[in-house]
């Protein structure tokens, strides 16, 4: 059995990674990558719905998945930060998601063989997914950084201006650090990119303490049912 | 910014079958077109293998060829099998 509230964190990271992604649909460079981010999106929010939906009952309140996403604020949500991060580029959303791809894949795995199996059940449908997000973006991040001096630069930024939010991603699950950095250095190997060096450790999300990013994208998301409750297409 | 090249998909809908093409997208490299494929033309399990071609490499016959091409087959009925009687007696055949 598992808790409320770290469940809740697993479910948050992938609805508020669903709602970034989203953001993009009509804003990559070609329709066919709007076409493979949307169904990147809706992976995540598939993740999410479930994992809500057993927080929710976890807890035991009647809350379902709906009062889950749409009726808490910011400091009740319990997400990483590298989640909420504003996608400033292309570059900095495959950043966000080759970082955030790994890990599920290997957090999902882990929960995929755990005793709940309830979240084992969640995680092995989730785990083939992360896999083909991981792919996606590997596949970017080598093109962009082995690519023109311009995309290298720019990828090289969004490596490093994201690199210091893993630290949040990575501390709870010690045991699996070892076996994400060999996944993300073979990738920035690959794409001739430097891994940043450790400094900076940005950290709080599961406790609530969230960048303004959060506020913003949680108004866009929630402001249909916080004015009309309930609403149904 | 150059618009990416363009690509020609052919998904295999189940073991035994053959590729049939299903369409066309724009790709930067075969990797990705391959990707955008799977994204594009198997969400709903439309397929179980999909190739890619560029389309600049399908040399086509022109539709303006269609009756030179095409039409002469249509009085030689001696071209189908149907045509020619077995005559009694042929064993191997």
């Amino acid at each position: 059995m598992s808790g409320f509230e770290f469940v809740l964190g697993l479910g948050d990271d992938a609805l508020v990674a669903a709602q970034r992604l989203a953001q993009w649909c009509a804003r990559a460079p070609e329709l066919e990558e709007d076409v493979a981010l949307a169904n990147i999106a809706l992976d995540q929010l598939g993740a999410a719905r479930l994992l809500l939906g057993y927080a929710g009952e976890l807890e035991g309140e009647g809350r379902d998945e709906d009062a889950l996403a749409y009726l808490r604020t910011d400091r009740e949500y319990r997400n990483v930060l590298l989640v909420e991060l504003p996608d400033r580029d292309f570059a900095v959303l495959m950043a966000k998601l080759l970082f955030l791809s790994a890990w599920q894949r290997l957090r999902y795995e882990d929960l995929a063989a755990g005793d709940d199996e309830r979240l084992a059940g969640i995680a092995a449908k989730a785990v083939k997914e992360s896999a083909y997000h991981l792919d996606h973006s590997a596949l970017w991040t080598v093109r962009l950084g082995d690519g023109t001096d311009e995309s290298h630069a720019r990828m090289q930024r969004a490596v490093d201006e994201v690199w210091p939010y893993t630290h949040e991603l990575l501390a709870e699950a010690p045991h699996l650090r070892a076996n994400w950095l060999s996944t993300v250095d073979g990738v920035l190997a690959e794409a001739t990119l430097r891994r940043p060096d450790d400094g900076w450790r940005p950290g709080g999300g599961r406790d609530g303490r969230h960048t303004e990013a959060l506020s913003y994208l949680l108004a866009e998301m929630q402001v249909l049912h916080r004015a009309y409750p309930g609403a149904r297409w | 910014m150059p618009e990416w090249p363009l690509w020609e998909v052919f998904v295999r809908p189940r073991r035994g079958l053959s590729h049939t093409h299903v369409g066309s997208l724009h790709a930067p490299d075969a990797a990705l077109a391959l990707r955008n494929a799977r994204d594009l033309f198997t969400r709903r399990q439309e397929g179980v293998s999909i190739w890619v071609v560029p389309a600049a490499a399908i040399t086509a016959s022109s539709p303006d060829e269609k009756d030179s091409f095409f039409d002469p087959a249509a009085d030689k009925v001696y071209r189908h099998p149907t045509f020619y009687e077995v005559p009694d007696g042929v064993q191997h055949l």
